[in-house]
């Protein structure tokens, strides 16, 4: 297929929503939802070949187009993917059509304007993960907020203007940092080469003094850090994922989270290592990753309200997957890759799920339901394995994740994963008191016994969900080899760069003990 | 398939004959039943025959290769890779199978206990209408249980251990409209995450040491590789341990156990019983180098086992539910285990968790034939309401004997059997762990199993009185309902109990030790494990360390061995005599207990010391964080800002008053300050 050689498919992918954006706000009110599952499914269909097309050897951009835009500015349009964002663009695809066909009986006012900010929405994630132009990226980065206001401003439950208000002012609060970091980078670029470039590659030959790139890294990591978000950072999620409809609450947790990681592996990282690999910033990411471990899980067992609580796990699952990027090691980044996917997987079905209930009863409160699964027999099904892949049962894809995260960061930060092991822990307490009030216990409330079974539609939307959790778990290979070689070459330029980078990637390659070394090689 | 040999020299003959329908068979198994219980759910006939199918079936497989391995001089492992699981960095992950002599006894029991107790439960669960569903759970545990033993690594080990604790989840709350029932689920698989943690923790430290997770290579080097006594290996054994209390139900965190008989009678038999919960002994039996390369972590597992072993048997003597005393039994039975391979002697701790497999898997699905019946005799006898209580409450049973003869019968042996009396199956499991004990070096271990052993004589014939002797109290005293209404078990359910009485009365010869002075010794028990222990045996010796054969007082192994069956003889006497003539009332009329009888009776307080020192403070604790620092502090600052900001903007609103003139001198005011800061 000439297409997947070419360079165009990346930018075809963010085009196609655009259009069906515009389709969605001229054609009949009825159509709307009609034009954007076509559409979100075509994107999909259009970007599955690139799980095979990408040549997983290579560590650097492929599929890269570079026109220019603004020519005085040396900005341009260039996108590309590597193996740090092929997962990412994935994730994307896959969750959106899941998404819009979640919202079919949910959104019933205005709802051509509902499915074009859905796909508007979409251009901007997989913009921000191709973009490979600074300030491209910013563009995308902006243009995704937007869409996300209006989603939970205007389909958003009771709260939903102070919760988009919330939401927008955090988020644009550190998006604010981030643009003065990336002018700073491009100004420091001009001094250095005299010509003006917003370029990633730019960027990267850069040599900046480590005084300046602690500044920069500050901008970047508190956008990142809100978008993430790590504690303390996190309250406006709770209040967005309550308030949010339901496709807004899986693409915010499904995709927008991991913007955050995703700015930190290519951005935060790479741009500026030295900074990133100073103990003092090492020391808060960990720290703050580890809290959020903890207190997200914490503060999720005591939650009312189903939908709060799962939003709280979430802060704690990022809390893993930060603790593994900035444990900086193989497993740990591999691992944290894979667990921004599980967690798109899993916490996005977990908030179709509640969505789902949420439509037949008009409550999430937990202490609401009780004995459910006798009425709902399917519907526990999946919440059952959805649940359990969110507390990383072995054999589920959320094990693999957290595993890798933790097995890695051990080697470099022996305390900082031990402590977080405990989080197995306290995630069995949150999820499983939730499913036990919710599914089990006697059916002792009429409106509960009236409830009806998941229909086809549902039933269908939750199969790639569920297909995907047992997949990623038995078999993470073909996921993990895509994201290895990028990784590779990220953690060498750590060490090169870094001081502490440098002894964790030579601590990595001493070789094994000698007793095993002989078993090996007898293989 | 590609199979391996991890073993140096002569090759050996044995290759594991298609070792993945082993574990095909099981999750097929569930897969049918999981469908049935969605797409079928009426029908009765093809759980009953996939269910236990499935596990026969698996059962024929495993008993080929454990044939096939019986002729083979197998040293070492062999290891089936069936695929790569995990690769990242220098971490490799196979799903690989490890077949040696260990994961073969193991495989033997799980299919084969199972195999009878799946066959039971369709007896036993005919009429509940979760009984495809049922089989379901009860398949896909025994597919899990087979992963911990078979996995050829920690991590794919432990896809069994949360495996299998996930299928104990699902069967303890299989009544899950109880709230108690569902609650209990809850309780178990919370509580083994807590040793799950430790197992995690212990894991990514082997793969600092070893660089590796799989067995094979970990055993091989470990004594090159670890300093003897070190703080790495005592610390990785100490959190493997934790990880062993939690699924073995040791002390401190044995308290889901018995909370877990709220799960049908015949998972109390397999899982909580005969297969999961030993499977922390098989863990310290699998790594048993590592533990004997740490002293202290040796010595930490005895005393937990000898202390969890006293203790539960002291809470099983005044308990009425007998499932209770059961549970309480097995925590008991399972320090017995600890306590063998904390000393070293890792075949007796696997040789009396085999015989116990037998008898406790025996008793469980006796006494889930009484309940089963009083059940139904309740259900279907009419009587009146009046007498309806809890089937489980041995003061609602009397008299069984009458009614049960067969049932009667084969909970004697096992009562006998697990009481240590020759030439019964535990005496010889049982008297080994004593007689090992007795040599290690610290008395009281010796005489804490040799008080456990008197005590599980009383309270099990405790349990047979009331039980089975004396009269009927089933329709109150004086009722002659009992008669009418209980009846013998059917045959799928009898039959299994024979198969198991027999086991449970010659299942201890498979090794008869030369120092009994019997006219017949066997050591095939020990022989066959000898090569998976060799390595462990090893490191013992370079250290000094000999499992002696002495008892602190003096006296041969024949002596003790005649000492501790005769006390056990005349436990039970006395016991039977003594409660004989004894008046039981009934559930009914009962008043609790007082004294020290009534600290027994509630378990010594254990689960309200929990909640209190610990569950209550943490949830206090979570709710601090959600309500101070979340809500009042981080969002009071957010909210803060944010209100001080639209004060910020009123003010500016203010001055943007629509006057020229205004707009004027601020402009004015405005380049004055642009100049005087430049200038």
């Amino acid at each position: 297929m000439a297409i997947y050689d070419s360079h165009w498919i990346l930018t075809l992918l963010i085009l196609i929503p655009v259009f069906g954006g515009m389709a969605c706000l001229v054609l009949p009110e009825a159509r709307a939802k009609h034009v954007a599952l076509v559409t979100t499914t075509v994107l999909f269909v259009l970007s599955l070949p690139l799980f095979w097309t990408f040549d997983q050897s290579e560590a650097g951009f492929q599929n890269v187009v570079s026109i220019p835009w603004i020519d005085a500015w040396g900005i341009s349009y260039s996108v590309g993917i590597d193996g740090i964002s092929i997962l990412m663009v994935l994730l994307t695809t896959f969750i959106m059509p899941l998404a819009v066909a979640g919202s079919f009986s949910y959104i019933t006012k205005r709802e051509r304007a509902f499915y074009a900010m859905l796909l508007f929405l979409t251009t901007g994630m997989i913009g921000v993960f191709v973009a490979l132009d600074l300030f491209l990226f910013y563009v995308f980065w902006e243009i995704m907020l937007i869409p996300m206001y209006f989603l939970i401003g205007v389909w958003g439950g009771e709260r939903r203007i102070y919760s988009a208000v919330k939401f927008f002012l955090y988020t644009a609060a550190g998006s604010l940092l981030m643009l003065v970091a990336i002018v700073a980078l491009a100004y420091l670029n001009h001094t250095a080469t005299g010509t003006w470039s917003f370029a990633y590659d730019e960027f990267l030959a850069l040599e900046i003094a480590g005084r300046t790139q602690l500044w920069l890294f500050t901008g970047f990591a508190l956008a990142f850090a809100i978008k993430v978000p790590m504690f303390p950072f996190h309250t406006w999620l709770p209040d967005a994922h309550v308030e949010a409809p339901t496709a807004g609450s899986v693409v915010l947790a499904g995709v927008l989270l991991k913007m955050g990681i995703y700015g930190f592996l290519r951005f935060a990282l790479p741009l500026l290592p030295q900074a990133a690999t100073h103990p003092t910033v090492l020391s808060v990411m960990l720290m703050l990753g580890l809290i959020g471990i903890l207190y997200g899980a914490w503060v999720a067992a005591v939650q009312p309200d189903a939908k709060k609580l799962v939003a709280y796990t979430s802060v704690a699952h990022l809390g893993f997957i930060v603790i593994g990027v900035f444990g900086l090691t193989t497993q740990g980044i591999e691992g944290g890759i894979l667990q921004m996917v599980n967690h798109g997987v899993s916490t996005g079905a977990l908030f179709l799920l509640i969505g789902m209930l949420y439509e037949r009863r008009h409550t999430r409160e937990i202490a609401d339901f009780g004995g459910i699964a006798k009425v709902m027999p399917v519907f526990a099904f999946a919440l059952v394995v959805v649940g359990l892949s969110s507390i990383g049962l072995p054999g589920t894809n959320g094990f693999v994740g957290e595993f890798l995260i933790l097995v890695g960061t051990f080697q470099t930060h022996p305390w900082i994963a031990a402590i977080a092991a405990t989080g197995v822990i306290f995630a069995a307490c949150y999820m499983l008191p939730m499913v036990q009030r919710m599914l089990f216990n006697s059916l002792d409330r009429d409106e509960n016994r009236q409830l009806l079974d998941l229909n086809r539609r549902e039933r269908l939307i939750l199969v790639p969900f569920l297909v995907l959790i047992v997949l990623m778990g038995v078999w993470p290979g073909p996921f993990l080899n895509r994201t290895r070689a990028s990784v590779d070459a990220l953690l060498v330029r750590m060490q090169t760069a870094g001081t502490v980078g440098a002894e964790v990637v030579r601590q990595r390659q001493e070789p094994p003990p000698v007793a095993f070394r002989s078993n090996a090689e007898g293989e | 398939m590609v199979s391996q040999v991890f073993q140096e020299g002569a090759a050996t003959n044995f290759h594991p004959v298609l070792p993945f329908l082993i574990l095909l068979f099981p999750l097929l198994g569930a897969l049918i039943n999981g469908c049935g219980a969605f797409l079928w759910r009426n029908d009765k006939m093809v759980p009953a025959l996939i269910g236990p199918g499935a596990l026969i079936a698996a059962f024929i497989v495993v008993l080929l290769n454990f044939l096939g391995m019986s002729s083979a001089e197998l040293h070492g492992a062999e290891i089936s890779h069936l695929w790569t699981w995990i690769e990242s960095g220098d971490l490799r992950i196979g799903v690989d199978l490890q077949f040696d002599q260990l994961s073969m006894l193991m495989c033997l029991i799980i299919t084969g206990v199972g195999s009878l107790i799946h066959i039971y439960s369709v007896a036993y669960m005919r009429e509940d209408p979760g009984f495809s569903r049922y089989f379901a759970y009860l398949n896909l545990f025994v597919f899990f249980m087979l992963i911990l033993v078979l996995g050829a690594s920690l991590p794919l080990m432990f896809v069994g251990w949360e495996g299998v604790g996930l299928c104990s989840y699902l069967l303890i709350g299989f009544w899950y409209d109880n709230k108690d029932f569902a609650n209990a689920g809850k309780k178990a698989f919370i509580v083994n995450r807590i040793g799950d943690a430790g197992f995690l923790i212990a894991m990514f430290m082997l793969y600092v040491a070893f660089g590796t997770l799989d067995f094979v290579p970990i055993v091989e080097s470990a004594g090159g590789q670890l300093a003897y006594g070190g703080l790495l290996v005592t610390g990785i054994t100490l959190l493997l341990f934790l990880g062993c209390t939690g699924k073995s139900a040791q002390i401190p965190l044995y308290t889901w156990l018995p909370d877990a008989m709220a799960g049908p009678t015949p998972v109390s038999a397999l899982i909580h019983a005969a297969t999961m919960v030993t499977a922390g002994v098989y863990l310290i039996a699998r790594l048993s180098v590592l533990f004997a390369l740490a002293p202290v972590s040796q010595g930490v597992v005895a005393a937990v086992g000898a202390g969890t072993a006293l203790f539960a048997a002291t809470i099983a003597i005044q308990q009425y539910d007998i499932k209770k005393v059961l549970a309480y039994s097995t925590i008991s039975q399972l320090g017995y285990m600890f306590l063998a391979v904390g000393v070293g002697a890792y075949t007796a701790g696997v040789f009396h968790l085999m015989t116990h497999a037998f008898f406790k898997a025996l008793l469980f699905l006796g006494a889930g034939a009484v309940i089963h019946t009083v059940h139904h005799a309740w259900d279907h006898g009419g009587g009146d309401a009046h007498h309806h209580g809890d089937p489980n409450d041995m003061r609602n049973h009397g008299g069984m004997k009458a009614f049960m003869p067969k049932t009667w019968i084969f909970m004697w042996v096992a009562t006998l059997a697990i009481a240590g009396v020759a030439p019964f199956a535990g005496f010889f499991s049982k008297d080994e762990i004593i007689w090992n004990a007795g040599g290690f070096g610290y008395p009281i271990l010796w005489g804490v199993a040799l008080v456990t052993a008197v005590l599980t004589a009383i309270y099990m014939t405790r349990l047979m009185v009331m039980t089975f002797h004396g009269k009927n109290r089933t329709f109150g005293h004086d009722s002659t309902d009992g008669a009418k209404h209980i009846h013998e078990v059917p045959a799928l359910m009898w039959v299994p109990l024979g198969v198991l009485a027999v086991l449970s009365f010659v299942g201890g010869w498979v090794n008869i030790p030369e120092g009994l002075s019997l006219p017949i010794h066997v050591d095939w028990f020990h022989h066959w494990l000898e090569p998976v222990f060799e390595p462990a045996l090893l490191v013992a010796e370079e250290h000094g360390i000999h499992v002696a054969h002495a008892s602190p007082v003096g006296g041969g192994e024949a002596l003790w061995a005649g000492i501790s069956t005769l006390l056990a003889v005349i436990a039970v006497v006395v016991t039977f005599r003594t409660l004989r003539a004894r008046a039981v009332p009934t559930e009914a009329e009962a008043t609790p207990p007082t004294g020290f009888a009534r600290l027994l009776y509630d378990k010594w307080y254990v689960d309200e010391l929990y909640d209190r020192m610990i569950v209550r403070p943490s949830l206090a604790l979570w709710r601090g964080c959600w309500k101070i620092v979340d809500t009042a502090i981080i969002d009071g600052i957010v909210n803060g800002v944010g209100q001080g900001t639209k004060l910020l903007g009123w003010a500016g609103g203010q001055i943007q008053s629509g006057r020229v003139t205004t707009y004027l001198v601020m402009f004015m005011l405005g380049v004055l300050l642009v100049l005087g800061v430049l200038g």
